[in-house]
């Protein structure tokens, strides 16, 4: 979009669109965008799924799937023309070896046959002519710069013997081989767990300026843009709607849809508990043309000329753009703007109604059919007490115990030791059918959680059948009085879950779990398959219901902002141990164990101008399979001494927080320094 | 193929796409419907197979003669458009001057009779053991797996044509023995189904809810394994009717006289040089049957299969 | 690699045993060998002499362990009906079927593969349609009608090949041809639609972000990991071909152990059709332990279990 006076552009793209073609229609997945990078600079792509942003990236050097077909007036990068560059062309000049890429799925993304010495190898080998001795140097190098312990021996290995964290790692020593002056990482970090992630972004920064690279960061996560860009671009249907300087853009967002999604970002504005804004509906149609603003029929602000005529795009100041008929769009006079004002803040009664008391579950696991057996130690002691009322949030990596720890609540994962008891009642002797009218479970992914040949009626009718409550008119009576309550139209009674948005699916679950009226709902990240518009929506009904039907969530996550929103208490795992349990604030403000401070120190909040802090923690997450000895956290402590190593510390209680490290006390002090 | 790998490459679902807030998309069936509507290979196999299916059904009305009517003095006698042929034989006859056409539509009844059984048996074997395997797992799921193992190293038409050779020659004996060894696709197709649908959350749902392990097995897993066992269900008839016709050809299937067409082929054999429409037409016939059956199957897989996430 | 060979072996093992041991058992509970070798008509008493001679009358068990040690040993038994050793039988027959079983796998590879794999590059062009057509047809001919086609068109009609027998390398083209096509369709769409993942797949992506197009795209990146399921589904149809091979040899009147097999049944010959089974089960497990050893030089994720 145009040109600003200072600094040279390294790449200038005017017009990009691609579409896809499908049987009926087209797609039209990116529409007309002009964007410009500066050379040296980060410029964040932000957006919801589907808005196109992926797809810019991979237009760029033509990486499009085959059926997608890409047009534009120009790709200009640093003098070398990418519109009409041959496939030929690009391969041998371009990809790989000036501009470099990563992708989000660390997992897939690398040859599963092909060592990791190899495929560093042939990135260099292909473009330029060194020997396969020179390549293996520059391959060390590099992998040694990308923080892989003993890269020598690394080059042997295969991809799956690295973990997802390490083999993203890989997958940017791949992408500097040839010294690029151009990278562009698509969602590099949305796979990871929270602290991998802060390590990785670190990572990429610190080598972005060793080697004066220009970045483009392809992103969902406001946070990770906020601090790691230089300028931002927002995408929404395949347009950039609001461009400028991130802190710029961040700070006097202009777009209503960019002050929109800022609104829906637990913690960003208002104190925790207040109700989050949320946009209203979903994203358009893809298909064939848009008439008037793609998000007018979103946007509260919108006038008549907003669906017919195409908005104009408004140049603030040089390199500040947004695109809207709004002339003085600005989010401090906006009208029918979401309130603000209801405030969840309400006692709880303190009545303990689910106590977990040292639970240790060991699953022992087999490979094959002649496999050894192998324990696996998925929780260890584990203790925990939620209280009539209240959030508990449950806050861990993958792999830290956090999905048994429900299954055993939920009475389908039988403890090898230790007991927990609902109403003082021991879970392991209450008979299926009237746990289940005390507790039940909200899922992560609503496509799965809905079976897809059940309309939404018979799903939420289903506990009240398999119960016998009622008769038949009375359950479905019963139903749509839940649907009601959950915001979901009563039309969709008869249809089935692939007729709905993600949003509404989870809108259904919620209402299939309320229909038997418990009292406890765990809820597994209920809202991390969901676009952050869409999460704040499920945010405030599940605060609202609460309120309404007096309920206790047990609420199991890995983003910190939500806990910062939604929890009274928080509890932290770390391979199967609660290693952190205490009041929200004193958790989150003054955490005691190493862990939770590192967990603490990688979230990262929308904060433009900060940098992408480093968690301070070495290593990955260790496979639960080769548990460390004392305590299991010592091998990535920045703290552990000799006795960390040996003894497993025990529960302690400290300001009224239960820590399990022996240097709580001083942990604090130490770590801050 | 490509435009929907590439539609799901985009992360963009024509289905979440194509939604409005306030319009629904079509329910799961009316969509297979609607895609049904414009699959050529679909609709083509399933006309060819209701005619023949009518024939099949109503021969007695529609076929010409008594198939089993011998006439010595009419014996080898040409389709009518051959030289010496006679309207009244519109196929012409065999050996034993029974009316070949009449003969040919009274064998898409045992073809069609034994597709089905033997498709059925074997559905019922794989598809228990399927969601044996992959609800319960296990020992279980080894076992199975052991089974498929050495189901799979037995060379199934020899194994067939002993156990047919031992057990008696008969339609309801052809109908078990080839059901019996036809399960393997069933069982691999439900038992990696149900691994994966095991692990969803509408599953944990009904745990959660107080349902028991058969009744989520049967309520909750079957109903998604439908499409897919509809899909094998039509490519085993169409196996099971090669099997027959191999059976009765090789002489240990279908006993003379009844009209199968492999055995038709048998008997004609003998007179192919000289008289090679009575092995050409049960040929074709056979041809024609099972290229509308797996039509009709790979038409079913292609509109049942959605571009649902995961 | 060791454990994974050693493990898949002992796996190979216990399948023959079982399947032998219930072939054994099917033959030893339904049908009476003792009567078979007398004759239909042979009186009572030289019928219960037979069993008593050839120990028939012993437990079940007894006599498969018997029969089972004896294999093991390379003995076979004798033919009820050539009254000859099973194992010369077998030596005779085989030379027939293994030519006729690999150069039909020769005659399948050349057609499937490249079909396949030109299909696979070129998703719904022409060469996809009707590598497509041709497999939904190829599926649907009757194997051994095929046979008896190519023989009226390229024996009769055009007197290029020789009608049957299995003397010299003419006889084995039309066989080779019928044989070969039945595997056609399955591999020619383990082929398509495997290379059509591979090349959907997030490396290959990568891949081509690294700069690598074309043939070096295809070959150095993509070729390893769609072989993976080829070799699998080419095992398993070389050991199907012999099981196969009871059709296409009597279409064409060879002399190969498929058509032995058929005569043994015919004949109720059991030690010759109990052998000729587990040879073949043997041969299938070998087949398919050989093309886990190959994937598993191919693929490290199987190498190290």
């Amino acid at each position: 979009m145009g040109t600003d006076m200072s600094g040279a552009s390294i790449l200038d793209i005017q017009n990009l669109a691609v579409e896809i073609p499908t049987d009926s229609s087209t797609l039209r997945a990116v529409r007309n965008i002009s964007l410009e990078l500066k050379r040296g600079q980060t410029l964040g792509i932000v957006g919801e799924s589907g808005s196109g942003k992926s797809m810019t990236a991979l237009a760029l050097m033509n990486l499009l799937p085959p059926a997608a077909k890409r047009s534009a007036a120009c790709i200009n990068f640093d003098g070398a023309d990418l519109t009409h560059a041959t496939e030929q062309e690009l391969a041998s000049k371009i990809r790989g070896q000036r501009i470099g890429m990563i992708f989000q799925e660390p997992m897939t993304s690398l040859n599963p046959v092909y060592s990791i010495g190899r495929q560093l190898r042939e990135t260099m080998t292909l473009h330029r002519k060194v020997s396969d001795a020179d390549a293996q140097k520059r391959a060390i190098y590099l992998l040694e710069k990308v923080g892989l312990p003993d890269p020598a021996s690394r080059l042997k290995q295969y991809p799956h013997e690295l973990s997802g964290g390490q083999r993203q790692r890989v997958m940017i020593a791949m992408a500097l081989m040839n010294e690029p002056e151009l990278l562009i990482a698509d969602e590099p970090t949305t796979a990871l767990d929270v602290t991998i992630q802060a390590q990785i972004l670190h990572l990429l920064q610190d080598l972005q300026k060793e080697f004066g690279m220009s970045m483009i960061l392809i992103t969902h996560d406001l946070g990770v843009v906020s601090r790691a860009a230089d300028q931002i671009a927002v995408m929404y249907a395949g347009d950039i709607v609001e461009s400028g300087k991130t802190a710029d853009v961040l700070k006097n967002p202009r777009h209503p849809y960019t002050q929109g999604l800022l609104e829906c970002i637990p913690g960003y504005q208002g104190a925790a508990r207040k109700r989050l804004g949320a946009i209203p509906g979903i994203v358009p149609s893809m298909t064939g043309r848009i008439s008037g603003c793609a998000f007018a029929s979103r946007c509260p602000r919108a006038a008549d000329v907003c669906k017919t005529d195409t908005p104009p795009t408004r140049e603030l100041h040089p390199g500040r753009y947004f695109v809207c008929h709004e002339p003085e769009a600005n989010a401090v006079e906006k009208a029918g703007a979401p309130d603000l004002a209801g405030v969840h803040a309400r006692p709880f009664s303190g009545q303990p109604v689910l106590t977990v008391e040292n639970v240790s579950i060991r699953f022992s696991v087999r490979r094959g059919l002649f496999g050894k057996r192998r324990p696996l130690q998925a929780l260890d002691n584990v203790s925990l007490t939620l209280n009539k009322g209240e959030v508990l949030a449950l806050v861990g990596e993958s792999g830290c115990g956090k999905t048994t720890l429900t299954r055993s609540i939920m009475g389908l994962q039988q403890p090898d030791t230790g007991s927990v008891t609902l109403n003082g009642r021991h879970i392991g002797q209450l008979p299926p059918m009237e746990r289940a009218r005390m507790i039940q479970p909200i899922f992560q992914d609503p496509y799965s959680s809905l079976n897809p040949r059940k309309t939404i009626g018979e799903i939420i009718t289903k506990p009240l059948a398999v119960h016998k409550l009622g008769a038949r008119q009375e359950q479905r009576e019963k139903a749509r009085r839940m649907m009601e309550l959950v915001g979901l139209p009563l039309r969709v009674f008869n249809s089935y879950p692939d007729q709905l948005s993600g949003g509404q699916r989870q809108r259904a679950a919620i209402a299939r779990a309320l229909v038997l009226n418990p009292e406890v709902i765990i809820c597994d990240e209920p809202t991390s398959a969901l676009d952050v518009s869409v999460q704040a929506q499920i945010l405030n009904l599940l605060l609202d219901l609460r309120d309404e039907l007096d309920l206790t969530y047990l609420f199991v996550t890995h983003d910190l902002s939500v806990v910062q929103h939604m929890a009274d208490r928080v509890a932290v795992m770390y391979l199967g141990e609660i290693v952190e349990c205490g009041n929200r604030d004193q958790v989150m403000s003054a955490p005691k164990h190493p862990y939770t401070h590192a967990l603490m120190n990688s979230a990262l909040s929308i904060s433009p101008g900060e940098s992408i802090p480093d968690p301070g923690l070495s290593g990955d997450f260790p496979n639960p399979m080769n548990r460390p000895s004392g305590c299991p956290f010592h091998p990535r402590c920045p703290i552990a001494n000799q006795q960390c190593r040996e003894q497993a510390p025990g529960p302690e209680i400290i300001d009224n927080t239960l820590v399990q490290c022996w240097k709580a006390k001083t942990a604090g002090s130490q770590l801050k320094s | 193929m490509t435009t929907n790998q590439a539609i799901n490459e985009s992360g963009l679902t024509p289905t979440t796409a194509v939604q409005e807030d306030n319009s629904l998309g079509l329910s799961p069936t009316m969509a297979a419907l609607k895609r049904a509507r414009s699959h050529y290979g679909l609709k083509i196999g399933l006309g060819i197979l209701l005619v023949m299916a009518i024939f099949a059904l109503f021969a007695p009305w529609l076929a010409p003669h008594d198939p089993y009517m011998q006439n010595l003095p009419m014996r080898m006698l040409p389709p009518v458009w051959g030289e010496g042929g006679q309207w009244q034989y519109l196929l012409g006859t065999d050996h034993l001057g029974r009316d070949y056409l009449s003969r040919l539509i009274y064998g898409a009844r045992i073809s069609m009779t034994i597709g089905i059984g033997a498709a059925t048996v074997g559905m019922i074997i794989g598809v228990t053991l399927g969601l044996i395997a992959g609800y319960y797992g296990g020992w279980l799921d080894q076992a199975v797996n052991f089974l498929v193992t050495c189901q799979l190293a037995v060379p199934s038409l020899l194994l067939i044509m002993a156990l047919v050779f031992v057990i008696g020659q008969s339609v309801t004996v052809v109908i078990f023995v080839i059901g019996a060894t036809h399960w393997v696709f069933y069982l691999v197709v439900t038992r990696s189904a149900t691994l994966r649908l095991r692990e969803m959350d509408f599953v944990a749902a009904a745990h959660a809810m107080g349902c028991s392990k058969f009744q989520i097995a049967v309520k909750e897993v079957l109903p998604n394994l439908a499409n897919q066992i509809m899909v094998i269900f039509t490519l085993e008839v169409a196996v099971a009717i090669l099997n027959e016709a191999t059976l009765s050809f090789l002489g240990l299937g279908i006993p003379s006289p009844i009209p199968s067409w492999g055995l038709m082929i048998a008997e004609g054999k003998q007179a192919m040089f000289f008289q090679p429409w009575l092995v050409v037409l049960p040929g074709i016939a056979l041809f024609v049957l099972v290229i509308a059956i797996n039509l009709l199957g790979d038409g079913v897989r292609d509109v049942t299969v959605t571009n649902r996430r995961n | 690699m060791l454990t994974f060979i050693l493990r898949r072996g002992l796996m190979a093992i216990l399948v023959a045993l079982t399947v032998s041991f219930g072939t054994f058992a099917l033959f030893h509970y339904a049908t009476d060998p003792a009567q078979t070798i007398a004759g239909e008509d042979a009186p009572q008493e030289m019928v219960d002499e037979i069993r008593k001679q050839y120990g028939f009358d012993r437990p079940a068990a007894v006599q498969y362990f018997d029969w089972l040690g004896s294999a093991l040993t390379g003995d076979f038994g004798e033919s009820y009906f050539w009254k000859q050793p099973v194992v010369q039988l077998i030596v005779d027959h085989a030379p027939v079927t293994i030519t006729l079983a690999l150069a039909s796998l020769c005659v399948t590879v050349l057609i499937a593969l490249p079909l396949g794999i030109s299909a696979a590059l070129k998703p719904n062009s022409w060469v996809d349609r009707f590598a497509l057509s041709t497999a939904v047809s190829a599926q649907a001919i009757p194997n051994f009608w095929l046979g008896l086609m190519l023989i009226i068109l390229l024996a009769v009609t055009f007197p290029i090949f020789p009608v049957s027998g299995d003397a010299t390398w003419r006889h084995f083209v039309l066989p080779s041809l019928v044989l070969g096509a039945s595997s056609v369709p399955a591999v020619m769409r383990l082929t398509r639609t495997g290379l059509l993942d591979v090349l959907s797949s997030d490396y290959i992506r990568t891949a081509r972000a690294k700069g690598f197009t074309g043939y070096r795209l295809i070959v150095q990146q993509a070729m390893r990991n769609a072989l993976l399921p080829i070799v699998s589904v080419l095992a398993v149809q070389l050991g199907n071909k012999l099981g196969g091979s009871v059709v296409t040899e009597s279409v064409f009147s060879m002399n190969g152990l498929g058509r032995l097999a058929v005569e043994s049944i015919f004949n109720s010959d059991i030690p010759t059709v109990q052998s000729l089974i587990l040879i073949f089960v043997l041969t299938f497990v070998l087949l398919t332990l050989a093309a886990d050893l190959i994937n598993a030089w191919l693929d490290p994720r199987i190498r190290m279990g």
